[in-house]
């Protein structure tokens, strides 16, 4: 629940503080949409068997990297000047963990982009791409609504992202069983398929983050660890 | 400066007992300016936890009034053994007149008026047969500005227990005076020239000088009212390891402007608004989660 005197990060005497804040605030979204769209162009060049595309993505991660250590940095030296406390301490600290989700969702995308590359030259798989795009579909949405959950310090959304997730959990099951079913039948397809399955298995991993992202944002806002807590915990939390 | 009350008859004594109603009436004017504010606060709810078990003072209900105006409006707090606690609050919230109330240094000032009860140990410290003396023999002050006599560094640590007759023998003052000054970590400084006189010490000096005078008889409790704003961060890192060291001993009541310091000393916070105790809490929760809006607007410096 969204509390009483929210007033965003804006209003310090310090306009100084004020301006730090939400340059933090700013290139952390920055950040997470470009991680967005590099997810996004990686499994369209994995499905459009665009080798060219692909390559781009894997050049683009070197900007994701060097925006995490801008961040980090920017985080350190907030914390060195102006000792932030309460909400403004949770929102710099929530920030230095989530910019290391979102450095692994880009390496996801970077891998994503190499089974893409991969299969680019070897041919299209057989089997997989409906499953690769439905799931891809999900944990994009679930990660721009982990990023909209941070911007809009909305912890029902957020709670909704860790809710997705279990979901997500289920239909990569559900995708590699039928991958393997494959695989079974015919050998041929095995190199191919595995391609396909690492893809999977990197999107699966995308839905982790976006709930670990989905985690912090209810630590920034109601200042309460969920980490490794049952999901009805969560819930009271956001409840309260 | 526990014993300096007592001697009316001393100089120095004289100019720090006019020092509190100057304050007062500063203190007076910002509660005026302030008042126009609103804020969500409802009078005597405190919201964290202001009592605990076992406490060393028990304060309820209390209000100070300076003439018409009250400058603590209904507040009711427990202060813990060897705890230490910190007071925050913007200017004028009353933390200094209510830290004055613990061993009646108010009651020079003749507009003051008290009402509630402050309980230490369980006994009524305004009942009208208590010894102010003693009282303020067992709660020691120590000030924002350091104020030694300007006498020898020996014999401002062997002014309270000589008053006090703490000790029969030279040879027992010595000892006083040299574990009151190990204690406030000045005996290695100062042991050379232990008869030279206190004013000639660095300002960090002084006001370790007088810690060990406020220790040298024996409180149970020490209250400071900023003591390190004119100390530079050297000299306020000794202050504050010397804090957490004596309240293994001491109850320890700090009043602060330094919300770092706050955080860094106190096992407690609590936080004063226009004379309201608004929030008292562990203080890793107060820097971390605070439960009030007004705390947390304060201690991340968005006031106004």
């Amino acid at each position: 629940m969204k509390k009483e005197n929210e007033g965003g990060y804006g209003d310090h005497i310090s306009h100084e503080f004020n301006e730090d804040l939400a340059a933090l605030n700013a290139d952390f979204l920055k950040m997470g949409y470009m991680v967005g769209e590099q997810l996004t162009n990686a499994v369209t060049a994995l499905i459009d068997g665009d080798g060219f595309k692909a390559d781009e993505v894997r050049a683009k991660d070197k900007i994701v990297d060097k925006l995490e250590l801008e961040i980090d940095d920017e985080a350190v030296r907030i914390i060195a000047r102006r000792q932030p406390a309460a909400r403004d301490l949770r929102l710099v600290i929530a920030v230095i963990k989530m910019v290391a989700d979102l450095e692994r969702v880009g390496d996801e995308a970077k891998k994503i982009a190499k089974s893409a590359m991969a299969l680019s030259e070897e041919g299209h798989a057989p089997h997989g791409y409906v499953e690769v795009r439905h799931i891809a579909t999900h944990v994009l949405e679930m990660l721009h609504d982990a990023l909209d959950a941070f911007a809009r310090l909305d912890t029902e959304k957020a709670l909704r992202v860790m809710k997705e997730d279990k979901v997500v959990d289920e239909e990569y099951k559900t995708a590699t069983r039928s991958l393997l079913t494959f695989m079974m039948e015919d050998t041929r397809n095995i190199s191919r398929c595995m391609s396909v399955m690492w893809v999977l298995r990197a999107l699966e991993r995308v839905g982790d983050h976006a709930c670990n992202l989905s985690e912090h944002v209810i630590f920034m806002v109601e200042g309460e660890d969920i980490r490794h807590t049952p999901m009805e915990i969560a819930e009271k939390v956001v409840e309260r | 400066m526990s014993m300096n009350m007592n001697m009316s008859m001393n100089e120095t004594i004289v100019s720090e007992a006019t020092q509190p109603q100057e304050k007062a009436m500063t203190e007076k004017v910002v509660v005026e300016e302030t008042n126009a504010q609103s804020a969500p606060i409802e009078e005597g709810k405190t919201v964290g936890k202001p009592f605990v078990e076992n406490a060393k003072y028990k304060l309820r209900n209390v209000e100070v009034f300076y003439g018409q105006d009250r400058a603590i409006k209904d507040v009711s707090l427990d202060i813990g053994r060897n705890e230490v606690i910190s007071f925050i609050g913007p200017s004028g919230c009353g933390k200094s007149t209510f830290l004055r109330c613990l061993n009646r240094m108010n009651d020079s000032i003749d507009i003051c008026r008290i009402k509630g009860q402050i309980m230490l140990d369980d006994e009524d410290i305004y009942h009208s047969k208590k010894d102010v003396v003693e009282l303020r023999a067992r709660v020691g002050m120590v000030f924002q500005k350091p104020n030694p006599f300007p006498k020898s560094i020996y014999d401002n640590v062997a002014y309270g227990p000589r008053i006090h007759g703490l000790a029969n023998r030279k040879s027992d003052l010595d000892d006083i005076v040299e574990e009151s000054l190990r204690k406030a970590g000045l005996w290695n400084e100062a042991k050379d020239r232990l008869h030279s006189v206190a004013t000639g010490m660095s300002g960090g000096q002084q006001q370790r000088l007088c810690i060990a005078r406020a220790i040298a008889v024996s409180p149970e409790v020490v209250l400071m009212d900023e003591p390190c704003s004119a100390l530079d961060p050297i000299a306020t890192a000794r202050v504050e390891e010397l804090i957490s060291e004596l309240s293994e001993s001491y109850t320890i009541i700090i009043v602060t402007h330094s919300m770092q310091q706050a955080a860094r000393v106190s096992n407690r916070t609590a936080y004063f608004h226009l004379g309201h105790l608004v929030e008292v809490n562990e203080t890793n929760k107060v820097f971390t989660t605070p439960e009030h809006g007004l705390t947390e607007s304060y201690i991340t410096g968005r006031f106004g």
